[in-house]
């Protein structure tokens, strides 16, 4: 859990946080009773951001958690409407046997579906479908001051435009009313290729771009040269024979080791490994959507591992147009620090626009890193990298920033101004001290 | 399908076993003081599963409104197979040190008010001769302390009604079930710090619905509470005085 031992931490462990007030909810009719001695809140869903979107030291934390009922379900039409505390992985529960889909899902569903709308998160599928924001019908905005919004993008649409990927900042989601996607079963028929160079990966890309729902790659940050593996897959159709075995077990890393299991010499063999996992160039597989979407939930708490400095992710995304070569020199400066990353990430985004007014997603290839936080060393890394990132025209997820200066997210998140507005006086959080600093 | 009445059913304990009997399809009938809470978790359930629900607003110590509301569950059911009672305060024993009107209203949401429901759900079940009462309890009616005594005589009245009750009525085919919850996390304890030996409501509720399939006598939730309580209990008078629990 991002929550321990009363603690609400971010996924990252990084920045350490200091003194939150916390407000745990339960009831969606009641007003937002924020006592005086706090002078901003903030909502808080299953911690899964990675930096400090959802932390606000020195003040308070709406833990949306018990927020978490159900609403409606229409298993014809699919449209599902639940309190914004619910997790994905609650949802997929019940909707599931019954032929539905989330219409997107992160790497993760051990998210709230408040969290999802207000980063407004983006999948496998962002290429054909959108953001999450994209599937959002509608949803109920409280303000501090008691006024309620019920939010559609026809409907109070600017309220609608500046929540989603609003950060938590233009007050509280109750609810959420979403469009599912149809499936047959719970199976992916899935494929996964191999590849020597960040060309032939944008050349995969663009080739399954049509045939396949979700496509993302793996890549080897300790090779520099950009190989890795290109992985596919489609919902499977209703009469596929094949049955996969499905193990729902999961392990948990027990306690936070005192310092980062992760080192250069663990993270090189790891990446090598990986990479030959499969001896075949090319494998196919029906797997349950367990796994290929949810790789690393199978280990619970896997953040532990780095001990208990952390680690900071880094996404971003850049144009297409000159994309690979700035990609090129961001790995290039990976390697050469020496300090890689486990799970690099790599995936060309769609032109689909995002409802959001601060919402990540654009255009372009998108890359995700970690890195263990080895302080100052670590920090200067990802400076150099947002000199290229900047120049080149790109931009990094605050979902999952801990330190991009101001005047970076004000360059590339042109629409901060007009969104301030809609900021809700009472709400505030690390993230947005700091970027407005 | 079983049909089943939660009185007390906004209690976060109450709601979580609630989760539980609706992904069986059951049947259910919410009965609590709130009714925009209740109509929130009763479309909630329905969502989840629940084959049939309805719910109306009471308050437990409106004694008075027991027999007609039971009358109005058992129509909307069809009959009673299962009754869960979890309402409960926690109540501030500082202030009622101070209030005789206080520590008597206490002890009649917690003790009273569940001894007048137990009473005329009682005389039904006897005469229907099967079905279960599970009625929530607390550890903190083992043994009078300081910090909470007040609420703990409630709780003891209700252990040992339901004592004598699962006694009369086991003769009859019913089982009665004393349920003691050791700390949960819930919105009753919300002001006070947790630490290991919490649980969350989700955890009790599991152990309430195998508790009632096993037709247990009384459970304490999680476990490891009925060793701890056995240690409090046997403490010695004199020593258990100069101590400050
Ligand atoms: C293993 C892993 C994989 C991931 N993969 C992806 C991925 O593929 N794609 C992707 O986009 N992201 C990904 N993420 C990031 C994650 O999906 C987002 O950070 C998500 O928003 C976390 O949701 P949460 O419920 O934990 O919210 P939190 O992290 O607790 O909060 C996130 C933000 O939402 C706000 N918020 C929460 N609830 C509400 C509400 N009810 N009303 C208003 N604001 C609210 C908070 O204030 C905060 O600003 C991944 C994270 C992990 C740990
Ligand atoms: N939490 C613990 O640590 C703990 C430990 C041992 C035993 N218990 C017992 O477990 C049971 C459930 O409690 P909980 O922890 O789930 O707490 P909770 O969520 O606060 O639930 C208590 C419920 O009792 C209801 N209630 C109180 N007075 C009432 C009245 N006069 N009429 C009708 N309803 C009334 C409340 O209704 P409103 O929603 O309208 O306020 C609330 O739903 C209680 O009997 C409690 O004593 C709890």
């Amino acid at each position: 859990m991002a929550v321990e031992g009363g603690v609400y931490r971010s996924w990252g462990r990084y920045p350490a946080v200091g003194n939150q007030r916390i407000f745990r909810l339960h009831d969606r009719f009641a007003a937002l009773s924020i006592s005086t001695e706090v002078q901003r809140v903030l909502p808080y869903g299953h911690g899964r951001s990675y930096g400090d979107v959802c932390l606000n030291d020195g003040g308070g934390l709406l833990h949306t958690r018990g927020l978490d009922r159900f609403i409606a379900f229409d298993v014809v039409t699919g449209v599902l409407r639940c309190e914004a505390g619910v997790l994905l992985a609650e949802i997929l529960d019940l909707v599931v046997p019954r032929g539905w889909f989330l219409p997107v899902t992160p790497g993760t569903r051990f998210v709230t579906v408040g969290g999802a709308l207000a980063n407004d998160v983006h999948g496998k599928n962002h290429h054909l479908v959108g953001t999450f924001g994209c599937h959002v019908r509608r949803f109920e905005l409280l303000r501090s001051d008691g006024e309620r919004f019920e939010c559609s993008p026809h409907e109070s649409a600017d309220w609608f435009g500046a929540t989603i990927g609003g950060l938590g900042l233009t007050g509280l989601v109750t609810w959420v009313e979403l469009q599912l996607r149809r499936i047959a079963n719970p199976w992916i028929a899935g494929e996964v290729v191999r590849f020597h160079s960040l060309e032939e990966f944008a050349e995969l890309s663009r080739a399954a771009d049509g045939d396949y729902e979700y496509t993302v790659s793996w890549i080897d940050c300790a090779a520099a040269v950009g190989r890795g593996l290109f992985m596919c897959g489609n919902h499977a159709p209703a009469l596929s024979a094949e049955r996969p075995q499905v193990s729902h077990k999961k392990l948990r890393v027990p306690f936070t080791p005192p310092v980062s299991l992760i080192s250069g010499l663990t993270l090189r063999a790891f990446n090598a490994l990986y990479y030959r996992k499969q001896l075949a160039e090319r494998t196919t597989a029906i797997t349950h959507y367990e796994p290929f979407f949810y790789p690393l939930d199978g280990l619970l708490e896997w953040n532990r591992i780095y001990g208990p400095r952390g680690f900071l992710q880094y996404q971003c995304v850049v144009p297409v147009e000159g994309g690979l070569d700035l990609l090129h020199e961001v790995l290039g400066q990976i390697a050469a620090s020496g300090s890689g990353s486990v799970l690099a990430v790599l995936k060309q985004f769609g032109d689909i626009p995002s409802p959001g007014w601060l919402s990540f997603p654009r255009s372009g290839f998108t890359l995700a890193l970690d890195f263990p936080n080895y302080g100052e060393r670590t920090l200067q890394l990802l400076e150099r990298l947002d000199v290229i990132v900047r120049t080149g025209g790109g931009r990094l997820y605050p979902a999952k920033d801990a330190r991009m200066a101001g005047d970076f997210f004000r360059q590339s998140y042109t629409d901060w101004e007009r969104f301030s507005a809609y900021v809700d006086p009472q709400f505030s959080s690390d993230f947005w001290r700091r970027v407005m600093e | 399908m079983r049909k089943v009445l939660i009185i007390g059913a906004t209690s976060a304990i109450a709601e979580a076993t609630a989760r539980r009997f609706a992904a069986e399809g059951d049947a259910l009938y919410l009965i609590g003081r709130r009714t925009e809470r209740l109509e929130a978790i009763a479309t909630d359930l329905k969502v989840r599963g629940a084959h049939a629900i309805a719910c109306e607003a009471m308050d437990v110590n409106d004694v008075a409104a027991h027999s007609a509301a039971i009358d109005r569950a058992q129509a909307a059911l069809g009959g009673l197979d299962t009754v869960l009672i979890a309402h409960g305060t926690l109540s501030d024993q500082a202030a009622c040190q101070h209030s005789v009107t206080q520590t008597l209203a206490e002890i009649s949401t917690n003790g009273l008010s569940v001894v007048a429901l137990l009473t005329e759900l009682a005389e039904r079940f006897e005469d229907q001769g099967h079905g279960t009462l599970a009625v929530i309890s607390s550890v903190a009616g083992d043994r009078g302390r300081q910090s909470n005594y007040v609420y703990g005589c409630a709780k003891a009245m209700v252990s040992t009604f339901t004592s004598g009750l699962r006694q009369r009525l086991s003769k009859r085919g019913v089982h009665v079930l004393t349920i003691k919850p050791g700390f949960v996390d819930t919105p009753m304890t919300a002001a006070f710090p947790k630490g290991p030996l919490w649980a969350q409501p989700d955890a009790i509720a599991a152990g309430i619905v195998d508790a009632i399939r096993k037709q247990r006598s009384v459970v304490y939730l999680p476990r490891f509470w009925r060793l701890i309580m056995w240690i409090v209990r046997a403490v010695p008078e004199p020593l258990f005085r100069r101590a400050s629990l």
